[in-house]
């Protein structure tokens, strides 16, 4: 078998510990906590041939910024987020009819120390474009996932769990681009959230950032989770609209971030 | 010495305006005389250092009109004088405009705060106190208005001559790019502070142009300021829309309408009716036209870290594909060896995606053979958000990028 098929078949037995792929959801749909989502199968049809890519072009720069956004669902937190660096090299092919699959060597970097790592990932984008979100590996982060920041998470969680009058904050940041130290952690947890939108959303046409957070109301804590809802503001570089999606997600040390609900809101008018 | 004068403010010949005139008093006798002058009413004359003694000089101010009348009286009785001051009005002009330049640089240097982002009345003051303390090489131009009718200023940097080759450089067409805007009042501010002070820009300056149009979309950015923070296009009313605005990027006439351009009004791209529908383009375009010596055309944006040339309507390469990119290269090394920020070199339709109507392809299609877009910090962690502590950063890293590109111009005009 081909080191290809090895990995394809990895996928679909679930082996591999942190690594498995990640399916987003639908906007409006809801999914509860502790529901883990289900790797696709990927078909075993052969491959068209490999077409090196420029790594400084758009084709590349746009499969790279799903590897982090996906990195942060998964790792996100108050004080973790990732970064994309570098990308070194990148290459596509076709996956028969079923959609195009990147292979990249990069560098991430992890934000709140500005460590960075190198490491390669490959990202699938099913054929069918936002009716399936794309499917990304990451091979070779282990450094950075060892930054220990559980001590400060466990803090926030305490300082947070009973919180009496409940947190409460627009724009973050303001439109000076600045914000109260003690928000901080809560705009890294909030681009982890968010991370979950710009994951369900990303195709080979768009390049998402979070834009800003336009409001963030903490709820009573339900099942020992930090509860928000969160109205959010994301930027496609490619469009270059402003979509704007209301999140409603828990947090806690322990299960990390938890997307209960996310729902496309109305263009701003004006 | 604050007396006013009367009549105009002429500087010239003598004759033209008020003197002060000194005697070395020699005698009683010249005393004598001298307060015989004082009472003379008609000649109208200020004593500034009274007749009173042999051991001190007499200044007095003499009326243009009595001039002659007074040398004469002195000459009859042979009392020596000496012009002190022979044109006082314009000795009073100058030292008034220095008081005003002071109290202005007092008010800019100290009240100016190039590390923050400031609204459109701020910017537009700003402008004319910088006009004030520079006026041998600043210049203010009205070059038209925009939708909702306010004025559009270019600023222009000139040592003389008439229309000599000259680079463009527009910042903030997209308004909600804040760090474009505040990046352009920082360079402003430098060029003009180190015209006389550093060779190569004096140099550059006295045989090319710059005009800078600090705020190209006005409109769009005080409804960044009153309304929407991340409000991209002009302010334009479309028919039978209840969306407004058009991305002045995809206004120009290149490649108008093709991919990467929306036809939906309600659209962040949407490009418009017809290319330059949108007067903040089309007063560009006139400017441009009308001047036809522009050698460089720069566009400065936010954000991705980027420095592109040609074209975004078509992934094809320019004819000068290499030299632009060699240019952008060496541009990027000056910038990054401030502050090690990284920048990508390339075509818009490369680097970020194919996308019809806009400046620098429009500018390159009249001719302009250098014609560059800037996209500045950050690469989307903050974004359009950038903290307003990086602008003063950002502005220093970007001159020495702007700075290579506008001696590479000047080296190589054509």
């Amino acid at each position: 078998m081909g080191l290809r098929s090895i990995v394809s078949l990895v996928v679909v037995l679930g082996v591999g510990g942190s690594l498995t792929a990640m399916i987003g959801h639908r906007p409006g749909t809801e999914v509860s906590a502790g529901q883990k989502p289900v790797s696709a199968v990927t078909r075993a049809k052969p491959a068209m041939a490999k077409r090196q890519l420029n790594p400084n072009y758009y084709e590349a720069r746009r499969a790279a910024q799903v590897v982090f956004i996906y990195l942060n669902t998964r790792y996100g937190s108050p004080y973790k987020l990732f970064g994309l660096q570098t990308v070194y090299s990148a290459t596509v092919e076709e996956v028969g009819d079923s959609g195009r699959k990147y292979q990249l060597k990069l560098s991430v970097q992890e934000i709140p120390t500005d460590a960075t790592e190198k490491c390669s990932a490959e990202v699938f984008f099913q054929r069918g474009g936002k009716q399936s979100p794309p499917q990304v590996q990451v091979l070779g982060l282990k450094e950075l996932l060892k930054i220990k920041t559980k001590a400060k998470e466990e803090a926030l969680y305490q300082k947070y769990k009973a919180k009496d009058p409940l947190l409460s904050v627009q724009y973050l940041p303001d439109s000076q681009g600045n914000m109260d130290p003690d928000m901080e952690p809560f705009w890294y947890l909030c681009i982890a959230a968010s991370s979950f939108i710009m994951l369900s959303e990303s195709t080979e046409n768009t390049l998402y950032n979070m834009a800003q957070v336009a409001s963030l109301t903490q709820l009573p804590t339900e099942n020992n989770q930090l509860k928000f809802d969160s109205l959010i503001l994301l930027h496609d570089i490619v469009s270059q609209e402003i979509p704007r999606w209301k999140l409603l997600f828990t947090w806690s040390p322990a299960e990390g971030v938890k997307v209960l609900q996310m729902e496309q809101q109305p263009r701003r008018n004006g | 010495m604050s007396t006013i004068l009367k009549g105009g403010t002429d500087s010239g010949s003598e004759r033209l305006s008020d003197q002060v005139i000194r005697i070395d008093v020699r005698s009683e006798r010249q005393i004598q005389l001298l307060q015989a002058l004082e009472t003379e009413e008609e000649f109208e004359l200020d004593f500034w250092l009274q007749p009173v003694s042999t051991e001190l000089p007499v200044d007095i101010r003499v009326p243009r009109s009595s001039l002659s009348s007074v040398k004469e009286y002195l000459h009859v009785h042979d009392i020596p004088f000496t012009v002190m001051i022979d044109n006082l009005q314009e000795l009073l002009n100058q030292e008034k405009a220095e008081m005003e330049m002071n109290q202005m640089s007092e008010h800019s240097t100290r009240s100016f705060n190039f590390g923050a982002y400031h609204n459109l009345e701020t910017i537009y003051s700003w402008m004319d106190t910088l006009v004030a303390q520079h006026p041998n090489v600043v210049t203010k131009l009205e070059i038209g208005r925009s939708y909702e009718n306010r004025p559009m200023y270019v600023l222009k940097f000139s040592t003389g001559g008439s229309k000599r080759p000259a680079i463009w450089i527009d910042l903030g067409i997209h308004s909600r790019e804040w760090v474009s805007q505040a990046t352009g009042v920082w360079t402003a501010n430098k060029i003009a502070n180190d015209y006389g002070h550093d060779a190569s820009l004096t140099s550059l300056l006295n045989t090319m142009d710059i005009y800078m149009l600090i705020l190209a979309n006005p409109d769009g950015y005080v409804y960044t300021h009153t309304n929407d923070r991340m409000w991209r296009k002009t302010r334009s009313q479309n028919p039978g829309s209840v969306c407004r605005g058009v991305d002045p990027n995809r206004n120009w006439d290149a490649g108008f309408g093709g991919p990467g351009a929306s036809s939906f009004p309600c659209s962040d791209s949407y490009h418009g009716p017809f290319a330059h529908s949108e007067i903040e383009v089309k007063n560009v375009v006139d400017l441009v036209k009308g001047h036809g010596n522009f050698k460089a055309f720069i566009s400065v944006h936010s954000y991705s870290q980027l420095l592109m040339y040609p074209y975004g309507y078509s992934c094809s390469s320019i004819p000068h594909q290499s030299e632009l990119d060699s240019i952008g290269k060496a541009a990027v090394e000056k910038l990054t060896s401030l502050y090690g920020t990284q920048y990508k070199v390339g075509s818009i339709c490369n680097i970020i995606y194919q996308a019809s109507g806009g400046s620098i392809d429009w500018s390159y299609d009249m001719g302009i053979k250098y014609s560059f877009a800037f996209e500045l910090r950050d690469t989307g962690r903050y974004g359009f958000i950038l903290p307003a502590a990086q602008i003063i950063p950002t502005a220093s890293e970007t001159w020495l990028a702007l700075k290579h590109i506008m001696e590479y111009v000047r080296d190589h005009l054509y």
